[in-house]
């Protein structure tokens, strides 16, 4: 069985966001890169299925241009003993596509590299749209199985527990040949061992265009695209709190009465 | 060679990660209550931590020194004592890339480099410290086995390691009558004395070693009969530099907290940073850290590129050990009260310095190696 796993570039969580001036994007320059913190846990998923030998075979993927080969060197290094294959998605075409367009082209090297369990995480955090692994899945016509906390993978199915909120959890089973997106609490993921390090260095990292993947350019980049950008915007300032004036806790609590049925008009 | 290289700075982050997770939990109580986990030494190994500048063919990474006080630095943030130990651990590996034969290094080289085995260096006795070639531990000939007999003192992971480089007398007095000896940690004859009671370094075991007819096969010498101080020398070269670049990790993370807590500190309506008595302490102490900094680099920069680095390697040492006393006293004095006492890290690391000063050759012994090397180039 040959696991697949999906590599988003995002910035770091504790970055400080800036909106770029045309309000076209975020300002990148102070920004540090890491991979995608849920697609973290669909990594270790796929090195540990590779490592118990459930697995054969562990190939990284990454839609992204040059830079996002640092991302997955990262990758590479933390699952150096699984000694993991790497594709790094990248053609002019690609330029501008909607997460629809996104998921042709994942799905189309999905199919090329012959994977069968497409890991992934539950969503990438510098968006947050959760869209891709879905439209993969349906694209592909096959199972999708989302927010998984546990996973066990046995001969050609799959047992997943999925998190419902609210305390519930549902287990679902599915065929192997489905996509599978990785939630908090799946695994703890390792850090990369400096021998991975290194030997990530010399990994190669075989890149794939529209071409190699017979995708026709029209279907995706900015001309197929269905969805659009409007604006980049910050959420508004959060108003300050006010502190409430008094001589003592009893005229404060009166105070605090009047305002909230005077002015906040909840009570 | 001034700043991280691409590989630098990965190892860097790599070896920041590491030494956090690894070690960050249980600092503070194993400084307390004086424990050394060799599971952690594992885990360092783990990592990829452990054997830096060995060669790949042994399981090292087969990078430089420039490379392994990166390492080092990083370690030493988090804890001086586990730098410490892979530091001292890194000694046996030097020895033996330089003057093991090929069986030895296949014996102890990987494991080593792994983490999975510890090693260790005794060469230091009771009575002789500075004046190492006066060493009176021996190791008498008994036909294809030597025979040692003797105390060791102060030695890093006494009782833990698995393997010690041992200096020991096969000849008459001085230095030339002194060979080097792998004696594995679970070798008949050897015994672990009393474990000191330290200021600092207190997750660090030092312990005396205890050599009663201990017997060891011949193979075991390293280099040739006579050649151990040589060999021991040499080892300190390189040692100093690690020494220096530990110093420089705990002078960085000094600096780090020292600086954090004078700007969020406000006395006066003011931050404290910018108070000119604790801000000008601040920057003497950026400073002087820089500097010891680009000594150590270049100290590892010249033995990486096979160029004599002896005297440089001594004033790294020199200055990056009394750069990390001043610096961590200076943080202390930074945090003032809340320095002093064990809620804050400063008083460790205050602690861990002070031994800086005085272990891999005491500065007084590095000043000694500096003055004779301008004797030798200015006496006509």
């Amino acid at each position: 069985m040959k696991i697949g796993v999906l590599l988003k570039q995002v910035p770091a969580s504790d970055s400080r966001i800036k909106i770029n001036g045309d309000q076209t994007g975020i300002v990148t320059d102070d920004i540090k890169w890491e991979i995608n913190p849920y697609d973290e846990f669909a990594l270790e998923a796929g090195i540990q299925l590779v490592e118990g030998k459930i697995a054969s075979s562990l190939v990284l993927i990454s839609l992204g241009g040059k830079d996002a080969e640092a991302r997955i060197k990262d990758g590479i290094a933390r699952g150096v003993k699984a000694k993991p294959e790497a594709i790094r998605l990248d053609d002019a075409a690609f330029a501008g596509s909607d997460p629809l367009g996104e998921a042709r082209i994942i799905a189309a090297a999905i199919q090329k590299a012959g994977i069968d369990l497409l890991l992934t995480g539950k969503q990438a955090i510098d968006d947050d749209n959760a869209q891709v692994p879905a439209m993969v899945a349906e694209l592909l016509d096959r199972p999708q199985v989302t927010f998984v906390e546990q996973l066990e993978v046995a001969g050609d199915s799959l047992t997943a527990h999925r998190v419902m909120g609210g305390g519930q959890v549902d287990v679902v089973m599915s065929p192997v040949q489905a996509v599978v997106t990785c939630d908090k609490g799946l695994n703890s993921p390792r850090f990369a061992s400096l021998p991975g390090i290194m030997k990530a260095k010399r990994a190669k990292i075989a890149v794939w265009g529209a071409a190699d993947l017979g995708l026709d350019a029209g279907t995706v980049g900015a001309g197929a695209a269905v969805v659009s950008e409007g604006a980049y915007r910050l959420p508004a300032d959060r108003p300050s709190g006010k502190i409430i004036e008094g001589a003592d806790a009893a005229a404060k609590v009166k105070e605090l009465v009047r305002l909230l049925r005077d002015e906040a008009k909840v009570l | 060679m001034f700043v991280d290289t691409e590989t630098q700075a990965d190892l860097r982050e790599a070896a920041r990660q590491a030494a956090e997770s690894i070690l960050g939990p249980s600092v503070k109580a194993d400084d307390e209550s004086e424990t050394y986990r060799k599971d952690l030494f594992a885990a360092l190994g783990e990592a990829g931590l452990c054997g830096v500048s060995t060669s790949e063919e042994f399981g090292g990474l087969g990078l430089g020194y420039s490379e392994y006080i990166v390492v080092l630095e990083e370690i030493a943030k988090v804890s001086s004592s586990y730098a410490v130990s892979v530091a001292v651990s890194g000694l046996p590996q030097v020895i033996l890339a330089a003057y093991g034969n090929q069986a030895q290094k296949e014996k102890w080289l990987p494991g080593l480099a792994a983490g999975e085995l510890l090693g260790a260096f005794a060469l230091s006795e009771p009575e002789s410290g500075s004046d190492a070639g006066s060493l009176s531990t021996t190791a008498v000939r008994d036909g294809d086995d030597f025979v040692l007999n003797g105390t060791k003192f102060w030695i890093t992971h006494g009782g833990y390691a698995d393997i010690y480089v041992v200096m020991a007398r096969t000849g008459g007095p001085g230095s030339k009558g002194v060979s080097a000896f792998l004696v594995p940690g679970d070798a008949e004859g050897l015994s672990f004395g009393k474990k000191e009671e330290k200021m600092g370094m207190r997750a660090s075991p030092t312990v005396e070693l205890i050599f009663e007819d201990c017997r060891v096969p011949a193979s075991s010498m390293l280099h040739n009969e006579g050649q151990g101080m040589h060999v021991a020398l040499s080892a300190l070269d390189s040692g100093r530099i690690t020494i220096a670049a530990t110093a420089n990790g705990l002078s960085q993370a000094a600096l780090d907290v020292a600086a954090k807590y004078a700007t969020e500190r406000r006395q006066f309506r003011k931050q404290i940073i910018d108070f000119q008595g604790v801000g000008f302490m601040l920057a003497d102490m950026a400073a002087d850290l820089e500097a010891a900094r680009l000594l150590v680099r270049k100290a590892a920069w010249l033995k990486d590129e096979g160029q004599s680095f002896s005297t440089i390697a001594a004033m790294a040492k020199l200055k990056a050990t009394d750069t990390a006393m001043k610096v961590t006293t200076d943080a202390v004095q930074v945090l003032g009260g809340y320095g002093y006492t064990r809620e804050y890290p400063v008083e460790r690391f205050m602690r861990d310095a002070k031994v800086m000063q005085i272990v891999e050759g005491t500065n007084q012994i590095q000043r000694l190696v500096l003055a004779r090397a301008l004797k030798r180039k200015y006496e006509a």
